[in-house]
């Protein structure tokens, strides 16, 4: 009834970003990501300075309006601001990619055994269960072991790991969706099981896997800020927010804005998606939908 | 009804068993307790009964929507044994409309999606045919070109109603299972719905199983009238004798519990259900008998020792033992 | 009876309105009723009608974000935006309601009797004891066999009908004055609802409490109500003593959904009456009278919202057709 008048084409997707966007908090939480987006993209583009090459007569200077370097530099007299946008590169790439697969693989891996069920059900989430059981860590240095240290292996491990979490909850979502009588029709005229996940159970789950994904990216970019901290995550000269974090707890005593610097930006966007996340979970979610009054 | 022809749906001991209930001390727990009952071409059974009665696991059971025993032969087709391409072949010419108009649709397509998607499936090869099909289908369940971008819940119940038949009616099916296709909506709609199913049936010699609990509906649409209760056919009659003459007493207290518009006269209630009271679709441990006797005002010793059979009273198949007295 | 008696409950103009300027939607607009000592007050109306959020307004339970304007005065006294203290003290206490769906309003985890005793514990101050002892003696008021073994049951165990009755039984508990009742036979199948509405009967003879029975079945109402309020699209439409009613509805709409009414007491018809067009859409309602689009008797007047206006015969209505009611039930006669 409330939604009879709204435009023809006011499908669920509209539904959501409508909401979405009548929540400032989430609407600011957007923009500024978007800003430290854009500038992550722009400013190494703009700058004379190059993140990798060093500069012996520039070394520890401090934040300043003038002389070019806005945030200082850094131990080899490298710009700051050119690192930390790099970081963010580097960081929301890793975040948005890793995401983007354990995403797929779980979202496909999931719906196959919640919607089919049965034995298929059984095998794949045992499979599930055993690879829960790989300890994390050991398994990035066995991985950067046998193929070398590469900055994809830190996509591949970490993209690999966290689509278990996805996959049991598409999975539990799958069967609830299951119930519905529309599955029920769609069975009842006719529509094969491929055609079934693909037109009526994955697009239903697209909100729920949306918050997920939103959710799982400052998720993946502290696990991979907590990996360059260990030395295993990008290697130098690359940066990312972790391992400039990293160098720059080395020098929090001296010149401290080496660590405030990058860890404030670090937390900015972390922030940011889960405020934009949890925005979206209240926006997909039916409960918030007007009731029928009659 | 027995014509010259074999009948198009023939079901004979139909079964059905939900996962979870468990035989009581050897009762029979069946949702569906051994049904049997014939459809012929064109022609509008009805089915009716109280909620619990095993009605919509019938036609679930007919669609292999859940796993069901016995036999279910349409168009000389035995059903039940069905797989694969073979079931989907099946449900080309035999379709459902469900009760709740909205919750059937699914929520992210279309309307022109909805109505389309049984051709993408069984007429792929004629896509470019699709979207006029589409509209000739919706037209003739009495809706205009302007919904044909809107969601299900841009749909009032009635509207949402006429998508699910053109849903079902595209293919061209042979027989049509209804199940409680009214009940959800309001009154005054009702019948525009009802009175569009009853075209349909004549326009495209339809077979009709009407399932629902408003029987003033059935007595308009069905040639044939099924009661069950508890999972058992109980009676079944043609419309005027089932209307004119029940001879069940079930039927008779479901004719007489029908509201009557008209505050100087009021519906008979019958006493309610001594204990043990059970829960819809729980019937009592009754090891032999006739279900319905703690209900039954005409019961009797012998209703207890022994279910009764079906026999034919009047023009009535009827399992009651005191039936005709 | 003395002539100015004051009313149980008065609504003047009572509006529930969602939403901002340019998406608002009223789901009551503009309500004035009264419901009088003893008397069972039926408000019927199809989705749109308004009906539930006018329930709810009375309870003080309408749902976040709705605005409540008019007022309602419950013996004289003002509800609308009467602390929630004060709300509370009298929801349950003086005014209780029986709900639809009996499985939805009764916790699974509960017994009958903890649910039962809950209220009157709190409201009248009753031990475990005493309030377990007017918990039985209430279920045994609505036809529950065994009432003592049955406190012990859960809600799954007990029939819909039974479920229902023991939802009456909550309902009267602390001895309310005014009993809501939100179609309460609806769930039920059509034996049950007989039982039910008996029950219901009964109880109103017996115990002279007072009730509104909000449905969308003039066919149950019919031997419950003392008068009928007919509403479509949040406003009062007609209003009339029930008899009046259903012999001569003055309303299109009325007339309509009487006719729309499934009947096997007169014999099949060869199309089944109905009304045209879609229920109500609140968020795009027509300027001007709700129900004209589907109308038969519309004219070019109907563009102007009929005022509820006083008619022989205790009656109200809300149309511009001044005809009688027999011409009203012509222009749905098919031509």
């Amino acid at each position: 009834m409330s939604g009879a008048t709204a435009g023809p084409a006011d499908g669920p997707w509209r539904r959501c970003a409508r909401r979405l966007r009548a929540r400032p908090g989430a609407v600011a939480a957007a923009a500024l990501l978007a800003l430290i987006a854009a500038a992550a993209v722009l400013v190494p583009m703009l700058s004379p300075f190059d993140f990798a090459t060093p500069s012996w007569t520039e070394i520890f200077r401090a934040p300043a309006l003038r002389g070019g370097h806005l945030f200082g530099t850094d131990s080899l007299g490298r710009d700051l601001l050119v690192r930390v946008m790099w970081g963010c590169r580097i960081s929301l790439l890793v975040g948005i990619a890793a995401s983007l697969i354990s995403v797929v693989i779980g979202a496909a891996w999931g719906a196959v055994a919640g919607f089919v069920g049965g034995r298929v059900d059984g095998t794949l989430m045992r499979i599930v269960d055993v690879l829960y059981t790989v300890p994390f860590i050991p398994f990035v240095i066995v991985l950067e072991v046998l193929f070398g240290r590469h900055f994809l292996m830190v996509f591949i491990a970490i993209g690999a790991v966290s689509w278990l979490d996805i996959a049991r909850i598409v999975r539990g979502q799958t069967l609830s969706i299951r119930e519905h009588e529309y599955i029920d029709a769609a069975r009842a005229l006719g529509v094969r099981t491929g055609a079934m996940i693909w037109r009526h159970v994955l697009p239903n789950l697209g909100g729920l896997v949306a918050v997920y994904a939103t959710l799982a990216i400052p998720g993946i970019i502290l696990f991979e800020a907590l990996l360059s901290f260990l030395g295993l995550g990008v290697h130098a000269p690359l940066a990312s927010l972790g391992s400039l974090v990293a160098e720059g707890a080395n020098e929090m005593q001296a010149n401290p804005y080496l660590l405030v610097i990058p860890a404030t930006f670090l937390a900015a966007i972390i922030l940011c998606l889960n405020r934009l996340g949890d925005a979206l979970r209240d926006a997909l979610d039916p409960r918030h939908e007007q009731g029928r009054h009659d | 009804m027995t014509g010259p022809r074999p009948p198009l749906l023939e079901v004979r001991e139909l079964r059905v068993r939900y996962r979870g209930q468990r035989a009581v001390a050897g009762a029979p727990t069946d949702a569906v307790a051994g049904v049997g009952f014939d459809i012929g071409a064109g022609e509008s059974v009805g089915l009716v009964g109280e909620s619990g009665s095993g009605k919509s696991s019938i036609a679930r059971a007919l669609l292999r929507l859940v796993p069901a025993t016995g036999s279910v032969r349409f168009e000389g087709q035995e059903l039940l044994a069905l797989r694969g391409a073979a079931l989907r072949a099946v449900r080309e010419r035999m379709q459902i409309v469900f009760q709740d108009p909205i919750g059937a649709l699914d929520p992210h397509m279309t309307v022109q999606q909805l109505v389309t998607e049984p051709l993408l499936e069984f007429r792929a090869a004629l896509r470019t045919q699709h979207a006029q099909q589409a509209q000739a289908m919706l037209a003739r369940v009495g809706l205009g070109t302007e919904l044909l971008a809107r969601h299900p819940h841009q749909l009032s119940g009635g509207q949402a109603q006429r998508v699910g038949l053109a849903r079902a009616l595209i293919l061209g099916p042979r027989l049509l299972l209804c199940d409680e296709p009214v009940a959800s909506l309001d009154v005054s709609i009702r019948s525009q719905i009802v009175n569009l199913l009853h075209d349909m049936r004549a326009e495209l010699g339809l077979a009709l199983l009407f399932i629902a609990h408003d029987l003033p509906a059935v007595r308009f649409l069905c040639d044939r009238v099924l009661v069950l209760f508890r999972g058992r056919i109980v009676e079944q009659a043609p419309r005027e004798a089932l209307f004119g003459a029940p001879q069940h007493p079930y039927t008779r207290a479901l004719l007489a519990a029908n509201p009557v518009p008209d505050p100087a006269r009021r519906p008979s209630a019958p006493p309610p259900a001594a204990a043990p009271a059970a829960a819809p679709g729980a019937p009592p441990p009754i090891a032999g008998g006739c279900a319905y006797r703690d209900r039954c005002p005409l019961a009797v010793a012998r209703c207890t020792a022994e279910a009764p059979a079906m026999r034919a009273v009047g023009a009535s198949l009827v399992a009651c033992h005191r039936a005709g007295e | 009876m003395t002539e100015a008696r004051e009313p149980l409950l008065q609504l003047r103009s009572l509006g529930v309105r969602f939403g901002r300027d340019g998406r608002e939607l009223r789901p009551v607009d503009g309500v004035d009723l009264e419901l009088r000592e003893r008397e069972c007050l039926g408000v019927v109306g199809e989705s749109g009608s308004g009906k539930t959020q006018l329930l709810l307004a009375l309870l003080g339970l309408s749902p976040p974000g709705a605005r409540l304007s008019g007022s309602i005065r419950y013996r004289g006294e003002e509800l609308v935006a009467a602390p929630r203290a004060r709300l509370e003290a009298i929801r349950g206490r003086r005014i209780a309601i029986v709900f639809q769906d009996p499985l939805g309003a009764l916790n699974p985890f509960l017994t009958i009797g903890t649910q039962l005793t809950e209220g009157a514990r709190r409201h009248l101050g009753l031990g475990r004891r005493a309030a377990r002892a007017r918990a039985a003696a209430l279920l045994a008021t609505v036809q529950i066999d065994a009432p003592a073994e049955r406190l012990r049951s859960y809600p799954h165990e007990l029939s819909g009908g039974m479920r229902q009755r023991v939802l009456i039984a909550m309902a009267l508990m602390c001895d309310p004055e005014i009993l809501l009742l939100d179609e309460p036979t609806t769930a039920l199948d059509v034996t049950v609802q007989a039982q039910v509405l008996e029950l219901l009967r009964g109880l109103r003879e017996r115990s002279g409490v007072a009730s509104v029975f909000v449905t969308h079945d003039l066919g149950a109402l019919a031997s419950m109500a003392d008068r009928i309020a007919v509403m479509y699209a949040g406003r009062l439409i007609e209003l009339a003593p029930a008899a009046a009613l259903y012999a001569a509805p003055l309303h299109p709409y009325t007339a309509g959904l009487l006719r729309s009414l499934p009947r096997l007491d007169v014999p099949p018809p060869a199309r089944l009456p109905s009304i045209p067009g879609q229920p109500p859409d609140l968020a795009g309602l027509p300027a001007g009278c709700a129900f004209a689009p589907r109308c038969p008797l519309a004219h070019e007047r109907c563009g102007t919202v009929p005022a509820l206006r006083a008619v022989a015969g205790a009656r109200a209505l809300a149309c511009h057709f001044t005809g009688t009611a027999t011409q009203v039930d012509a222009a749905w006669s098919p031509p």
